[in-house]
């Protein structure tokens, strides 16, 4: 997929990829930056997150108003997101007005203006988008669990931050952490669409080659947590009728060979996935080991698996959505014995050949689009490099039937996972 | 005004249109940019043909097209799908059931084959009736407890009085666990029928190639007995406020809606109020709305407006969500915002940016085979002509300020409203 992909680097450090589609007369920019929730302390918990908010508040070039309109009036669209390692912006709009998302994103890169009013009202909105977070019994689990699965590393903090965080930060905590993260040595930036390579560069090269650099930022000691230390049970309750399971095991980095094996082993337990943010389709999951032991022999309503690519180990998650009257133990029960069996050897390798089959499936799904394309050089950059997803498909038809025993057996390790469960509050009690 | 960027865009020239003798319609459109295909169709055997008390039986039936058929045991019919990578769901709206499938393009036989199995000949097997009820009753129990979802059924509930348009499609727990096998053997019987049915593909495959599977798998579909559903009257647009809120403990955040009617897809009024709500509720961060109470105010994360519109109504909503305190707040601000709206012309500003912005995003709605077929469909559906979108840039950049004004003014009013809400706070019933 990434075979045309370009690399340039400029002198301050600022790489860039790039990638030619001329299917649509569309491109798709992305800024990546690599700070996310990993690279925050105790009690600025958020500010990653918060950063990204205050990144739409404006510039002296692009004051609020104007940035506003800026993408949308040409019929673009814009968003960003803030994640475990990494902090993106993107726009797709039509290949002609390329220069409008350039000339905004190299602005804000350094003269956003993170106004003391702002910043306060954008306290609110992200309180709010936390409450909002809250209403989810998925949430709550969510954050128990994870909390539970790591002793110190960031990673146990969500994304959002700690609510008590959300109402001390200041507009200089927000500040100073833009300016230590927001520098081109530290971003990445992917386009692809209707472009000619050489012209690009020369524009982008006139935009962001003046930024100065500004020293790598400061590295916070960050140990990555290899296993889980215990193994334990935890219960969070709350409103609603519905009880939700989530088991949590340690799972491999992004660049350890082992990843791409965990890969096959969710799609053989909870059927395929694919790791991309953006949309391009889905498979369904009805023939999976675990939706037969427990969606067909009725004991959960739903099961799914979650896998990330991160900078340092991170979850495994298994998902199981449970009426009230099952007995959640069976249920732990049965995804463990189905793990076992596979820990002893029960996987065939047309089982193996039907989960790669599934994954270029959903490489050619997420292909479509210009916006996919473009997100996948800059989201690979910021755990490996953008070869990574190049080599996607060959890991997996490397992986045989010993690989995945051998994972299965290191990861999936009933001694060192976290079992949260979402019990609702006894009717009597509310 | 920018040109429209036209690449990519179908009309009655890459569109090849397909009739079959039993009244199914086939429309393609070949894109070999990629090496997939999306597929989607819809027929009779919506919602509102309900039967009184069994509000969801449609959405049941539907659900259970591909669970298991009279050749395919469930685990044959998902075995096929996801040993191929693809994926085929069929369900239940307002107006129509649905199919939609994705598949590489060396399996697009395989969709077709397994639509029309699903369609013609699903097994209701008893076990998966009861497994699926299980699943929908969650499912249903997961949704009762959802401050979004209870705020969007308490609104249709009061927009749409003793219309099927309020009632809830998935039903609520008490319908489902009254429908029997024999009720949805019924249904399917008594509804589903290949008239008037359409088909939409688009992706990696000719025109050719479309036309032998349609005719393999769907011209001996014949039942001149199903029933079509009737037109049922609206009940009268609202002449004053009405105010719910449903209390739902330990929740942090209130979901808030508002709504009014909208035109209808075809009305002369549909491009003005579309383009009008773009700059209510959509344009940018959300609009007028989005910066009053999100931007100005900080009140909630999310404030926008949506416009929905069908063959014989459509609803215009105005959505946030906010922290129970600013609830009133909220609600204060977004009906100036209305009534500002309804009472003076957008700025020239405004409705330039507006319509560069819906004319500029037409090359990306049509960027993938999903957006192809979506947007092929709807113009088949609502009988727009198929050169529709080839006419778009054209159609929007007619529009005036006093047609937004005029055709607004129609459906919107501060005063007659809906309004919802649920999360933390006293009830309102």
């Amino acid at each position: 997929m990434n075979s045309l992909v370009k690399k340039h680097v400029l002198e301050n450090g600022l790489t860039i990829l790039t990638k030619e589609i001329h299917h649509a007369s569309l491109i798709s920019h992305w800024v990546w930056y690599r700070v996310g929730s990993r690279n925050e302390v105790a009690g600025k918990t958020g500010v990653s997150h918060w950063v990204e908010h205050m990144q739409f508040k404006g510039t002296q070039k692009y004051p609020i108003n104007v940035l506003d309109a800026a993408i949308s009036k040409v019929g673009g669209f814009w968003n960003a997101m803030t994640y475990l390692d990494w902090t993106t912006y993107y726009e797709t709009l039509p290949a002609d007005k390329a220069s409008i998302a350039i000339d905004l994103e190299a602005d804000r890169m350094v003269n956003s203006v993170f106004d003391q009013k702002e910043t306060e009202l954008e306290r609110t909105v992200i309180i709010s988008e936390r409450e909002g977070n809250e209403n989810e019994p998925m949430f709550r689990l969510s954050e128990a669990t994870r909390s539970a699965a790591f002793d110190q590393h960031p990673y146990r903090q969500q994304v959002i931050g700690e609510m008590q965080d959300l109402r001390s930060i200041s507009r200089d905590d927000l500040y100073n952490h833009y300016q230590q993260h927001y520098t081109p040595e530290n971003a990445v930036l992917a386009i692809a669409g209707d472009f000619n390579t050489e012209d690009l560069i020369k524009e982008l090269t006139q935009k962001y080659a003046d930024i100065p650099v500004r020293g790598k930022p400061p590295h916070n000691k960050i140990t990555p947590e290899i296993t889980i230390s215990k193994s334990d049970q935890i219960t969070v309750e709350g409103p609603g009728d519905t009880v939700y399971v989530q088991i949590s095991y340690r799972a491999p980095k992004a660049t350890d060979d082992d990843f791409f094996v965990l890969m096959v082993l969710d799609s053989l337990l909870t059927g395929p996935a694919s790791l991309s943010m953006f949309g391009g389709g889905s498979i369904s999951n009805k023939t999976s080991r675990l939706y037969k032991k427990l969606v067909e022999n009725n004991l959960s309503v739903n099961i799914s698996g979650g896998l990330q690519a991160t900078i340092d180990p991170f979850l495994y998650d298994i998902l199981a959505i449970i009426s009230p009257e099952k007995d959640v133990q069976l249920i732990i029960k049965t995804i463990t014995e189905e793990i076992d069996r596979i820990q002893n050897n029960s996987v065939s390798q047309v089982e193996i050949n039907r989960a790669i089959k599934q994954a270029k499936a959903l490489f050619a799904y997420g292909s479509e689009s210009i916006t996919n394309q473009a997100f996948w050089m800059g989201y690979s950059s910021m755990f490996a490099d953008h070869t990574w997803f190049d080599t996607y498909i060959d890991n997996l038809e490397k992986i045989t039937k010993g690989r995945i025993l051998s994972a299965a057996q290191k990861y999936l390790d009933p001694n060192h996972r976290i079992i949260g469960i979402y019990r609702p509050l006894q009717k009597e009690n509310k | 005004m920018d040109s429209q960027n036209t690449k990519n865009i179908p009309g009655p020239d890459t569109i090849s249109t397909y009739t079959l003798k039993n009244g199914v319609t086939v429309l393609n459109f070949s894109n070999f940019n990629s090496h997939s295909i999306y597929m989607i169709g819809i027929l009779n055997g919506s919602g509102v043909l309900d039967p009184s008390g069994k509000t969801g039986l449609a959405h049941f039936t539907a659900n259970l097209l591909s669970r298991g058929t009279k050749n395919l045991s469930f685990s044959d019919f998902h075995s096929q799908l996801e040993n191929a990578g693809a994926n085929l769901v069929f369900s239940c709206g307002t107006q129509h059931a649905w199919f939609r499938g994705k598949a590489l393009a060396e399996d697009v036989e395989l969709l077709f084959r397994l639509t029309s199995d699903g369609l013609q000949n699903p097994s209701f097997n008893q076990e998966y009736v009861e497994r699926l009820r299980t699943q929908l009753i969650a499912g249903l129990t997961i949704r009762d407890q959802d401050t979004s979802e209870v705020a969007s059924l308490l609104l249709n509930q009061h927009l749409f009085p003793n219309h099927p348009y309020g009632q809830p499609i998935d039903g609520h727990i008490e319908t489902i666990q009254s429908i029997t096998r024999s009720d949805i053997a019924q249904f399917h019987e008594q509804f589903y029928s290949p008239e008037n049915m359409i088909i939409v593909v688009a992706g990696a495959v000719d025109g050719e190639e479309i036309r032998d599977l349609s005719d393999k798998y769907f011209s001996t579909w014949k039942k001149d007995t199903a029933v079509l559903p009737k037109s049922q009257l609206i009940p009268p647009a609202l002449t004053n406020i009405v105010r719910k809120h449903k209390f739902l403990e330990g929740k942090s955040q209130v979901d808030l809606l508002m709504g009014c009617f909208s035109p209808t897809r075809t009305s002369p009024d549909y491009l003005p109020v579309f383009i009008g709500n773009n700059i209510l509720g959509q344009f940018g961060l959300m609009g007028r709305i989005g910066k009053v109470v999100r931007s100005k105010s900080g009140l909630a994360y999310y404030a926008s407006s949506n416009v929905s519109s069908w063959s014989d109504v459509g609803t215009w909503n105005f959505s946030a969500g906010v922290n129970p305190e600013n609830m009133e707040k909220a609600v204060d601000l977004i009906r100036k915002e209305i009534k500002k709206f309804v009472e003076s012309n957008v700025t020239d500003q405004e409705l330039n940016n507006s319509k560069s912005h819906l004319i500029g995003r037409i090359p990306m709605a049509l960027e993938s085979n999903a957006g192809l077929a979506n947007s092929i469909l709807t113009m088949q559906r609502f009988e727009l002509g198929l050169d529709y979108y080839q006419k778009y840039a054209v159609q929007i950049d007619s529009i005036t300020a006093n047609q937004i004004l005029s055709a607004s003014q129609k459906y919107l009013h501060p005063d007659h409203l809906v309004i919802t809400s649920a999360g933390p706070g006293e009830e309102i019933i």
